[in-house]
Protein backbone atom coordinates (compact mmCIF):
# COMPACT_ATOMS: atom_id res chain seq x y z
CA UNK A 1 0.00 0.00 0.00
CA UNK A 2 2.95 2.39 0.17
CA UNK A 3 3.40 4.76 -2.71
CA UNK A 4 7.03 5.70 -2.18
CA UNK A 5 7.89 7.51 -5.32
CA UNK A 6 5.72 9.31 -7.86
CA UNK A 7 5.81 7.67 -11.25
CA UNK A 8 7.16 10.83 -12.89
CA UNK A 9 9.66 11.55 -10.11
CA UNK A 10 7.92 14.63 -8.69
CA UNK A 11 7.79 15.51 -5.01
CA UNK A 12 4.40 14.74 -3.47
CA UNK A 13 3.44 18.41 -3.33
CA UNK A 14 4.98 19.32 -6.66
CA UNK A 15 2.95 20.52 -9.65
CA UNK A 16 3.84 19.42 -13.15
CA UNK A 17 5.60 22.01 -15.34
CA UNK A 18 3.18 24.72 -16.42
CA UNK A 19 2.92 27.06 -19.34
CA UNK A 20 0.32 29.76 -19.99
CA UNK A 21 -0.31 32.20 -22.78
CA UNK A 22 -3.13 34.67 -23.37
CA UNK A 23 -4.46 36.03 -26.65
CA UNK A 24 -3.86 32.81 -28.58
CA UNK A 25 -7.09 32.91 -30.61
CA UNK A 26 -7.36 36.12 -32.61
CA UNK A 27 -11.07 35.81 -33.45
CA UNK A 28 -12.09 35.53 -29.81
CA UNK A 29 -12.76 38.45 -27.46
CA UNK A 30 -10.41 36.81 -24.98
CA UNK A 31 -8.43 33.60 -25.10
CA UNK A 32 -5.77 31.56 -23.36
CA UNK A 33 -3.81 28.33 -23.49
CA UNK A 34 -2.85 26.56 -20.27
CA UNK A 35 -0.60 23.54 -20.19
CA UNK A 36 0.16 21.47 -17.11
CA UNK A 37 2.33 18.43 -17.74
CA UNK A 38 0.91 16.89 -20.88
CA UNK A 39 -2.61 18.25 -20.42
CA UNK A 40 -3.24 21.12 -22.83
CA UNK A 41 -6.38 23.31 -22.60
CA UNK A 42 -7.51 26.16 -24.81
CA UNK A 43 -10.19 28.62 -23.72
CA UNK A 44 -11.96 31.29 -25.75
CA UNK A 45 -14.45 33.93 -24.58
CA UNK A 46 -17.09 35.49 -26.80
CA UNK A 47 -19.38 38.19 -25.50
CA UNK A 48 -21.27 39.70 -23.95
CA UNK A 49 -23.43 38.98 -26.99
CA UNK A 50 -27.11 38.41 -27.73
CA UNK A 51 -28.33 35.24 -26.03
CA UNK A 52 -30.01 32.53 -28.08
CA UNK A 53 -32.40 30.91 -27.44
CA UNK A 54 -34.05 34.17 -26.45
CA UNK A 55 -36.30 32.65 -23.78
CA UNK A 56 -33.15 32.16 -21.68
CA UNK A 57 -32.49 35.90 -21.65
CA UNK A 58 -32.46 37.53 -18.26
CA UNK A 59 -33.40 41.22 -18.18
CA UNK A 60 -31.60 41.63 -14.86
CA UNK A 61 -28.19 40.21 -15.73
CA UNK A 62 -26.00 38.64 -18.34
CA UNK A 63 -25.37 34.93 -18.01
CA UNK A 64 -22.19 32.90 -18.18
CA UNK A 65 -22.24 29.77 -20.32
CA UNK A 66 -19.30 27.36 -20.25
CA UNK A 67 -18.75 24.57 -22.70
CA UNK A 68 -16.12 21.89 -22.04
CA UNK A 69 -15.00 19.51 -24.76
CA UNK A 70 -12.28 16.96 -25.33
CA UNK A 71 -11.09 16.77 -28.93
CA UNK A 72 -11.85 13.29 -30.27
CA UNK A 73 -8.19 12.31 -30.44
CA UNK A 74 -7.26 13.69 -27.02
CA UNK A 75 -8.14 10.69 -24.84
CA UNK A 76 -5.62 8.14 -23.69
CA UNK A 77 -7.36 5.07 -25.12
CA UNK A 78 -9.90 4.79 -27.89
CA UNK A 79 -11.22 7.80 -29.75
CA UNK A 80 -13.64 9.96 -27.77
CA UNK A 81 -16.96 10.24 -29.54
CA UNK A 82 -17.46 13.81 -30.73
CA UNK A 83 -20.24 15.93 -29.30
CA UNK A 84 -21.49 16.54 -25.79
CA UNK A 85 -21.53 13.73 -23.24
CA UNK A 86 -22.99 13.58 -19.75
CA UNK A 87 -19.50 14.07 -18.41
CA UNK A 88 -18.71 17.12 -20.55
CA UNK A 89 -22.06 18.74 -19.70
CA UNK A 90 -21.46 18.32 -15.99
CA UNK A 91 -17.96 19.75 -16.28
CA UNK A 92 -19.36 22.74 -18.20
CA UNK A 93 -21.80 23.32 -15.38
CA UNK A 94 -19.27 23.13 -12.54
CA UNK A 95 -16.90 25.32 -14.54
CA UNK A 96 -19.58 28.02 -14.67
CA UNK A 97 -20.03 27.81 -10.93
CA UNK A 98 -16.28 27.96 -10.42
CA UNK A 99 -15.90 31.17 -12.43
CA UNK A 100 -19.09 33.10 -11.64
CA UNK A 101 -18.12 34.16 -8.10
CA UNK A 102 -15.32 36.39 -9.42
CA UNK A 103 -17.42 37.99 -12.12
CA UNK A 104 -20.02 40.69 -12.25
CA UNK A 105 -21.97 40.54 -15.49
CA UNK A 106 -25.10 42.17 -14.09
CA UNK A 107 -24.30 45.19 -16.24
CA UNK A 108 -24.99 43.23 -19.44
CA UNK A 109 -28.68 42.26 -19.23
CA UNK A 110 -30.12 39.85 -21.82
CA UNK A 111 -26.68 38.79 -22.99
CA UNK A 112 -24.48 35.74 -22.70
CA UNK A 113 -20.78 35.43 -22.08
CA UNK A 114 -19.71 32.23 -23.81
CA UNK A 115 -16.65 30.37 -22.64
CA UNK A 116 -15.43 27.50 -24.81
CA UNK A 117 -12.86 25.08 -23.44
CA UNK A 118 -11.16 22.56 -25.69
CA UNK A 119 -8.65 19.91 -24.67
CA UNK A 120 -5.97 19.16 -27.24
CA UNK A 121 -4.17 16.49 -25.22
CA UNK A 122 -5.04 15.01 -21.85
CA UNK A 123 -3.14 13.51 -18.94
CA UNK A 124 -5.63 14.04 -16.08
CA UNK A 125 -6.61 17.33 -14.46
CA UNK A 126 -8.49 18.48 -17.55
CA UNK A 127 -11.35 20.33 -15.85
CA UNK A 128 -8.84 22.17 -13.67
CA UNK A 129 -6.68 23.11 -16.65
CA UNK A 130 -9.84 24.26 -18.43
CA UNK A 131 -10.91 26.48 -15.53
CA UNK A 132 -7.41 27.94 -15.15
CA UNK A 133 -7.34 28.74 -18.88
CA UNK A 134 -10.90 30.12 -18.84
CA UNK A 135 -10.09 32.54 -16.01
CA UNK A 136 -7.18 33.84 -18.06
CA UNK A 137 -9.35 34.16 -21.17
CA UNK A 138 -11.94 36.17 -19.21
CA UNK A 139 -9.22 38.47 -17.92
CA UNK A 140 -7.84 38.78 -21.46
CA UNK A 141 -11.33 39.77 -22.64
CA UNK A 142 -11.20 42.62 -20.14
CA UNK A 143 -13.97 41.61 -17.77
CA UNK A 144 -13.88 43.18 -14.33
CA UNK A 145 -12.95 40.32 -12.01
CA UNK A 146 -12.61 40.12 -8.26
CA UNK A 147 -9.73 37.67 -8.62
CA UNK A 148 -8.39 35.08 -11.04
CA UNK A 149 -9.39 31.46 -10.53
CA UNK A 150 -6.74 28.74 -10.31
CA UNK A 151 -7.77 25.11 -10.26
CA UNK A 152 -5.85 22.01 -9.29
CA UNK A 153 -6.56 18.42 -8.54
CA UNK A 154 -5.22 17.03 -5.28
CA UNK A 155 -5.77 13.59 -3.84
CA UNK A 156 -4.39 10.41 -2.47
CA UNK A 157 -2.42 7.79 -4.34
CA UNK A 158 -1.91 4.61 -2.34
CA UNK A 159 -1.11 5.95 1.12
CA UNK A 160 0.28 9.36 0.06
CA UNK A 161 -1.40 12.73 -0.30
CA UNK A 162 -0.37 14.26 -3.60
CA UNK A 163 -0.86 17.41 -5.63
CA UNK A 164 -1.76 17.48 -9.33
CA UNK A 165 -2.39 13.83 -10.15
CA UNK A 166 -1.29 12.43 -13.49
CA UNK A 167 -3.42 9.93 -15.39
CA UNK A 168 -1.12 7.14 -14.27
CA UNK A 169 -1.72 8.16 -10.65
CA UNK A 170 -5.47 8.44 -11.13
CA UNK A 171 -5.41 4.86 -12.39
CA UNK A 172 -3.15 3.60 -9.57
CA UNK A 173 -3.95 -0.05 -9.03
CA UNK A 174 -4.32 0.05 -5.28
CA UNK A 175 -6.66 2.99 -5.35
CA UNK A 176 -6.50 6.72 -5.86
CA UNK A 177 -8.61 9.62 -4.68
CA UNK A 178 -9.07 12.55 -7.01
CA UNK A 179 -10.27 15.87 -5.66
CA UNK A 180 -10.39 18.83 -8.04
CA UNK A 181 -10.66 22.30 -6.54
CA UNK A 182 -10.96 25.78 -7.99
CA UNK A 183 -9.58 28.44 -5.72
CA UNK A 184 -9.53 32.23 -5.61
CA UNK A 185 -5.82 32.70 -4.94
CA UNK A 186 -6.15 36.00 -3.09
CA UNK A 187 -8.68 34.88 -0.49
CA UNK A 188 -8.34 31.10 -0.63
CA UNK A 189 -12.06 30.73 -1.25
CA UNK A 190 -13.06 27.49 -2.98
CA UNK A 191 -15.43 27.70 -5.95
CA UNK A 192 -15.23 24.14 -7.22
CA UNK A 193 -14.97 21.06 -5.09
CA UNK A 194 -15.48 17.52 -6.26
CA UNK A 195 -14.08 14.25 -5.05
CA UNK A 196 -14.09 10.61 -5.86
CA UNK A 197 -12.23 8.10 -3.81
CA UNK A 198 -11.81 7.55 -0.14
CA UNK A 199 -10.19 9.91 2.40
CA UNK A 200 -10.56 10.74 6.07
CA UNK A 201 -11.75 14.02 7.54
CA UNK A 202 -8.19 14.95 8.54
CA UNK A 203 -6.88 14.14 5.11
CA UNK A 204 -9.56 16.34 3.58
CA UNK A 205 -8.40 19.23 5.72
CA UNK A 206 -4.80 18.74 4.69
CA UNK A 207 -5.68 18.34 1.02
CA UNK A 208 -7.58 21.61 0.92
CA UNK A 209 -4.58 23.40 2.39
CA UNK A 210 -2.29 21.69 -0.14
CA UNK A 211 -4.58 22.78 -2.95
CA UNK A 212 -4.49 26.39 -1.75
CA UNK A 213 -0.71 26.40 -1.81
CA UNK A 214 -0.67 24.85 -5.28
CA UNK A 215 -3.25 27.36 -6.52
CA UNK A 216 -0.95 30.22 -5.54
CA UNK A 217 1.80 28.71 -7.72
CA UNK A 218 -0.61 28.30 -10.62
CA UNK A 219 -1.71 31.88 -10.08
CA UNK A 220 1.89 33.08 -10.48
CA UNK A 221 1.96 31.46 -13.91
CA UNK A 222 -1.38 33.08 -14.77
CA UNK A 223 -0.18 36.51 -13.73
CA UNK A 224 3.03 36.11 -15.70
CA UNK A 225 1.03 35.21 -18.83
CA UNK A 226 -1.07 38.35 -18.47
CA UNK A 227 1.99 40.50 -17.89
CA UNK A 228 3.70 38.96 -20.93
CA UNK A 229 0.88 40.22 -23.11
CA UNK A 230 0.00 43.48 -21.44
CA UNK A 231 3.48 44.45 -20.32
CA UNK A 232 2.56 45.85 -16.91
CA UNK A 233 4.77 45.41 -13.89
CA UNK B 1 -21.37 41.50 -44.24
CA UNK B 2 -22.72 44.77 -45.57
CA UNK B 3 -23.03 45.26 -49.31
CA UNK B 4 -20.66 48.19 -48.86
CA UNK B 5 -17.87 45.93 -47.61
CA UNK B 6 -18.47 43.53 -50.44
CA UNK B 7 -18.31 46.21 -53.10
CA UNK B 8 -15.21 47.63 -51.39
CA UNK B 9 -13.39 44.30 -51.60
CA UNK B 10 -14.54 43.90 -55.22
CA UNK B 11 -13.45 47.40 -56.17
CA UNK B 12 -10.01 46.79 -54.64
CA UNK B 13 -9.67 43.53 -56.58
CA UNK B 14 -10.57 45.31 -59.82
CA UNK B 15 -7.44 47.37 -59.24
CA UNK B 16 -5.47 44.22 -58.46
CA UNK B 17 -5.27 44.89 -54.74
CA UNK B 18 -6.19 42.71 -51.77
CA UNK B 19 -6.96 44.14 -48.35
CA UNK B 20 -3.77 42.68 -46.87
CA UNK B 21 -1.67 43.60 -49.94
CA UNK B 22 -1.10 40.01 -51.00
CA UNK B 23 -0.90 38.99 -54.64
CA UNK B 24 -3.97 37.27 -56.08
CA UNK B 25 -2.19 33.91 -56.04
CA UNK B 26 -0.24 34.29 -52.82
CA UNK B 27 -0.65 32.13 -49.72
CA UNK B 28 -0.09 33.60 -46.29
CA UNK B 29 2.80 32.09 -44.33
CA UNK B 30 2.16 28.38 -43.74
CA UNK B 31 3.63 26.42 -40.85
CA UNK B 32 3.23 22.75 -40.01
CA UNK B 33 3.95 21.41 -36.54
CA UNK B 34 3.82 17.70 -35.74
CA UNK B 35 2.97 15.77 -32.58
CA UNK B 36 0.82 18.46 -30.97
CA UNK B 37 -1.16 15.75 -29.16
CA UNK B 38 1.55 13.09 -29.13
CA UNK B 39 0.57 11.70 -25.73
CA UNK B 40 -3.02 11.09 -26.78
CA UNK B 41 -3.29 10.71 -30.53
CA UNK B 42 -1.52 8.22 -32.79
CA UNK B 43 -0.71 11.12 -35.07
CA UNK B 44 -1.34 14.85 -34.80
CA UNK B 45 -0.45 18.16 -36.37
CA UNK B 46 -1.12 21.86 -36.24
CA UNK B 47 -1.26 23.91 -39.43
CA UNK B 48 -1.25 27.68 -39.52
CA UNK B 49 -2.02 29.68 -42.64
CA UNK B 50 -1.53 33.25 -41.54
CA UNK B 51 -3.73 33.56 -38.46
CA UNK B 52 -5.89 30.61 -39.41
CA UNK B 53 -5.03 27.69 -37.19
CA UNK B 54 -6.28 24.11 -37.48
CA UNK B 55 -5.32 21.00 -35.52
CA UNK B 56 -5.93 17.43 -36.63
CA UNK B 57 -5.43 14.11 -34.90
CA UNK B 58 -5.52 10.47 -35.94
CA UNK B 59 -6.85 7.73 -33.66
CA UNK B 60 -6.65 4.12 -34.79
CA UNK B 61 -9.00 1.34 -33.82
CA UNK B 62 -9.33 -2.25 -34.88
CA UNK B 63 -12.74 -3.19 -36.19
CA UNK B 64 -14.71 -5.26 -38.64
CA UNK B 65 -14.28 -4.67 -42.37
CA UNK B 66 -17.25 -3.73 -44.55
CA UNK B 67 -18.82 -6.95 -45.92
CA UNK B 68 -18.19 -5.85 -49.52
CA UNK B 69 -14.51 -5.02 -48.81
CA UNK B 70 -13.37 -7.81 -46.49
CA UNK B 71 -9.65 -7.12 -46.98
CA UNK B 72 -9.67 -3.35 -46.60
CA UNK B 73 -9.46 -0.98 -43.67
CA UNK B 74 -10.80 2.53 -44.01
CA UNK B 75 -10.62 6.13 -42.89
CA UNK B 76 -13.24 8.31 -41.27
CA UNK B 77 -12.83 12.06 -41.41
CA UNK B 78 -14.68 14.34 -39.05
CA UNK B 79 -14.45 18.11 -38.79
CA UNK B 80 -16.15 20.23 -36.20
CA UNK B 81 -16.39 24.00 -36.62
CA UNK B 82 -15.69 24.78 -32.99
CA UNK B 83 -17.43 27.83 -31.55
CA UNK B 84 -14.08 28.44 -29.83
CA UNK B 85 -12.58 29.40 -33.18
CA UNK B 86 -15.00 32.01 -34.49
CA UNK B 87 -17.96 34.13 -33.35
CA UNK B 88 -19.84 32.74 -36.37
CA UNK B 89 -19.84 29.11 -35.22
CA UNK B 90 -22.44 27.74 -32.83
CA UNK B 91 -22.55 24.76 -30.50
CA UNK B 92 -24.64 21.77 -31.37
CA UNK B 93 -24.64 18.79 -33.67
CA UNK B 94 -22.45 19.19 -36.78
CA UNK B 95 -24.03 21.66 -39.16
CA UNK B 96 -23.90 21.34 -42.90
CA UNK B 97 -20.70 23.40 -43.22
CA UNK B 98 -18.83 21.04 -40.88
CA UNK B 99 -20.13 18.07 -42.83
CA UNK B 100 -19.08 19.57 -46.16
CA UNK B 101 -15.60 20.31 -44.84
CA UNK B 102 -15.23 16.75 -43.48
CA UNK B 103 -16.40 15.20 -46.71
CA UNK B 104 -14.19 17.29 -48.97
CA UNK B 105 -11.11 16.39 -46.90
CA UNK B 106 -12.22 12.74 -46.80
CA UNK B 107 -12.65 12.54 -50.58
CA UNK B 108 -9.30 14.19 -51.18
CA UNK B 109 -7.48 11.56 -49.13
CA UNK B 110 -9.60 8.61 -50.25
CA UNK B 111 -9.63 9.36 -53.98
CA UNK B 112 -5.93 10.20 -54.11
CA UNK B 113 -5.29 6.57 -53.10
CA UNK B 114 -2.49 7.84 -50.91
CA UNK B 115 -3.51 5.16 -48.41
CA UNK B 116 -3.78 1.66 -49.78
CA UNK B 117 -6.70 0.43 -47.71
CA UNK B 118 -5.57 -3.17 -48.28
CA UNK B 119 -2.50 -2.36 -46.18
CA UNK B 120 -4.83 -1.62 -43.26
CA UNK B 121 -6.06 -5.20 -43.24
CA UNK B 122 -5.01 -7.37 -40.29
CA UNK B 123 -7.02 -10.51 -41.05
CA UNK B 124 -9.24 -10.60 -44.16
CA UNK B 125 -12.93 -10.69 -43.35
CA UNK B 126 -12.27 -10.25 -39.64
CA UNK B 127 -10.02 -7.45 -38.45
CA UNK B 128 -8.92 -4.24 -40.11
CA UNK B 129 -7.54 -0.89 -38.96
CA UNK B 130 -9.95 2.05 -38.88
CA UNK B 131 -8.29 5.46 -39.02
CA UNK B 132 -10.29 8.28 -37.45
CA UNK B 133 -9.07 11.67 -38.59
CA UNK B 134 -10.54 14.48 -36.50
CA UNK B 135 -10.10 18.09 -37.54
CA UNK B 136 -10.69 21.17 -35.38
CA UNK B 137 -10.15 24.83 -36.22
CA UNK B 138 -8.62 26.82 -33.36
CA UNK B 139 -8.88 30.19 -35.10
CA UNK B 140 -10.79 30.82 -38.32
CA UNK B 141 -9.22 33.59 -40.31
CA UNK B 142 -10.29 32.16 -43.65
CA UNK B 143 -9.46 29.22 -45.92
CA UNK B 144 -10.39 26.41 -43.55
CA UNK B 145 -10.66 23.98 -46.48
CA UNK B 146 -6.98 24.13 -47.42
CA UNK B 147 -5.86 24.32 -43.79
CA UNK B 148 -8.02 21.33 -42.80
CA UNK B 149 -6.73 19.22 -45.71
CA UNK B 150 -3.13 20.12 -44.87
CA UNK B 151 -3.63 19.35 -41.17
CA UNK B 152 -5.27 15.99 -41.93
CA UNK B 153 -2.43 15.01 -44.27
CA UNK B 154 0.22 16.16 -41.79
CA UNK B 155 -1.44 14.20 -38.96
CA UNK B 156 -1.40 11.07 -41.14
CA UNK B 157 2.29 11.58 -41.84
CA UNK B 158 2.90 11.88 -38.12
CA UNK B 159 0.89 8.76 -37.24
CA UNK B 160 2.38 5.53 -35.91
CA UNK B 161 0.37 2.36 -35.37
CA UNK B 162 -0.25 1.41 -31.75
CA UNK B 163 0.63 -2.11 -30.64
CA UNK B 164 -2.03 -4.72 -31.37
CA UNK B 165 -2.33 -8.01 -29.56
CA UNK B 166 -3.75 -10.52 -32.04
CA UNK B 167 -4.53 -13.07 -29.33
CA UNK B 168 -6.76 -10.82 -27.23
CA UNK B 169 -7.80 -8.55 -30.11
CA UNK B 170 -6.95 -5.50 -28.02
CA UNK B 171 -5.15 -2.36 -29.09
CA UNK B 172 -2.50 -1.24 -26.63
CA UNK B 173 -2.68 2.52 -26.92
CA UNK B 174 0.12 3.10 -24.44
CA UNK B 175 2.52 1.25 -26.74
CA UNK B 176 3.24 2.91 -30.05
CA UNK B 177 5.14 0.98 -32.69
CA UNK B 178 7.48 2.73 -35.11
CA UNK B 179 5.33 1.65 -38.04
CA UNK B 180 4.00 4.64 -39.99
CA UNK B 181 0.89 4.79 -42.16
CA UNK B 182 2.15 4.10 -45.70
CA UNK B 183 1.37 7.14 -47.84
CA UNK B 184 1.74 6.73 -51.59
CA UNK B 185 1.34 10.36 -52.68
CA UNK B 186 0.62 13.86 -51.42
CA UNK B 187 -2.97 15.00 -51.98
CA UNK B 188 -3.11 18.78 -51.56
CA UNK B 189 -6.20 20.96 -51.55
CA UNK B 190 -5.95 24.44 -53.02
CA UNK B 191 -9.19 26.41 -53.04
CA UNK B 192 -9.77 29.19 -55.57
CA UNK B 193 -12.35 31.93 -55.03
CA UNK B 194 -14.11 33.89 -57.70
CA UNK B 195 -15.02 37.46 -56.83
CA UNK B 196 -16.45 39.42 -59.76
CA UNK B 197 -14.17 38.39 -62.62
CA UNK B 198 -11.13 37.94 -60.37
CA UNK B 199 -9.67 34.74 -58.94
CA UNK B 200 -7.85 34.58 -55.64
CA UNK B 201 -6.44 31.86 -53.42
CA UNK B 202 -6.13 31.59 -49.64
CA UNK B 203 -9.00 33.94 -48.82
CA UNK B 204 -9.46 35.83 -45.58
CA UNK B 205 -12.89 35.52 -43.92
CA UNK B 206 -13.88 38.88 -45.40
CA UNK B 207 -12.92 37.74 -48.88
CA UNK B 208 -14.86 34.51 -48.33
CA UNK B 209 -17.95 36.51 -47.46
CA UNK B 210 -17.48 38.72 -50.52
CA UNK B 211 -16.95 35.78 -52.87
CA UNK B 212 -19.40 34.79 -55.58
CA UNK B 213 -18.21 31.21 -55.76
CA UNK B 214 -15.38 28.93 -54.75
CA UNK B 215 -13.81 25.78 -56.08
CA UNK B 216 -11.75 23.44 -53.94
CA UNK B 217 -9.50 21.22 -56.02
CA UNK B 218 -7.43 18.39 -54.59
CA UNK B 219 -4.48 17.24 -56.68
CA UNK B 220 -1.82 14.57 -56.32
CA UNK B 221 0.83 16.14 -58.57
CA UNK B 222 1.17 18.99 -61.05
CA UNK B 223 -1.39 17.58 -63.50
CA UNK B 224 -3.69 15.15 -61.72
CA UNK B 225 -6.81 16.10 -59.80
CA UNK B 226 -8.53 13.64 -57.47
CA UNK B 227 -11.40 15.64 -55.93
CA UNK B 228 -13.32 18.85 -56.46
CA UNK B 229 -16.06 20.75 -54.72
CA UNK B 230 -17.81 23.89 -55.85
CA UNK B 231 -19.32 26.26 -53.34
CA UNK B 232 -21.19 29.52 -53.60
CA UNK B 233 -24.17 30.50 -55.69
CA UNK B 234 -22.64 31.97 -58.84
CA UNK B 235 -22.16 29.72 -61.88
CA UNK B 236 -18.81 29.10 -63.59
CA UNK B 237 -18.19 29.10 -67.33
CA UNK B 238 -15.73 26.56 -68.67
CA UNK B 239 -12.91 29.15 -68.94
CA UNK B 240 -13.35 29.82 -65.23
CA UNK B 241 -12.93 26.15 -64.41
CA UNK B 242 -9.86 25.75 -66.60
CA UNK B 243 -8.27 28.81 -65.11
CA UNK B 244 -9.03 27.75 -61.54
CA UNK B 245 -7.67 24.26 -62.16
CA UNK B 246 -4.41 25.60 -63.54
CA UNK B 247 -4.01 28.02 -60.67
CA UNK B 248 -4.81 25.35 -58.09
CA UNK B 249 -2.45 22.77 -59.60
CA UNK B 250 0.38 25.28 -59.66
CA UNK B 251 -0.14 26.37 -56.06
CA UNK B 252 -0.58 22.82 -54.78
CA UNK B 253 2.95 22.10 -55.96
CA UNK B 254 4.10 24.82 -53.56
CA UNK B 255 2.14 23.17 -50.74
CA UNK B 256 3.83 19.86 -51.48
CA UNK B 257 7.20 21.48 -50.81
CA UNK B 258 6.14 21.84 -47.16
CA UNK B 259 6.49 18.06 -46.90
CA UNK B 260 9.75 17.53 -48.75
Amino acid sequence: MTYDKRSDGRKFDELRPMEAKVGVIARADGSAMFKIGKTVAYAAVYGPRALHPSHMRNPETGILRCNYNMMSFSGSGERVRPGPSRRSKEIGLVTEKALLPVMDISGFPNTVVDVFIELLQTDAGTRCAGITAAALALADAGFPMRDLVAAVSVGKVGDKLVVDLSKEEEDYEEGATDMPLAILPRTGEVTLLQMDGNISKDELKELVENAKKAARKINEVQIKALKDKYGVN
Amino acid sequence: MTSGTKSYIQALLQRGIREDNRKMDEYRKITVEYGVSAKSAEGSARVKIGETEVVAGVKMEVGDPFPDKPDEGTIMVNAELLPLSSPEFESGPPDVESIELSRVVDRGIRESKTIDFKKLCIKPGEKVWLLFIDIYPINDDGNLFDAAALAAFAALRDAKFPAYDEETGKVKYSEKTDKPVPLECMPMACTVLKIGDKFIIDPSTREEEAADARLTLVSTDHTNLCAMQKGGTHPFVSEDINHMAELSLRKAEELRKLFK
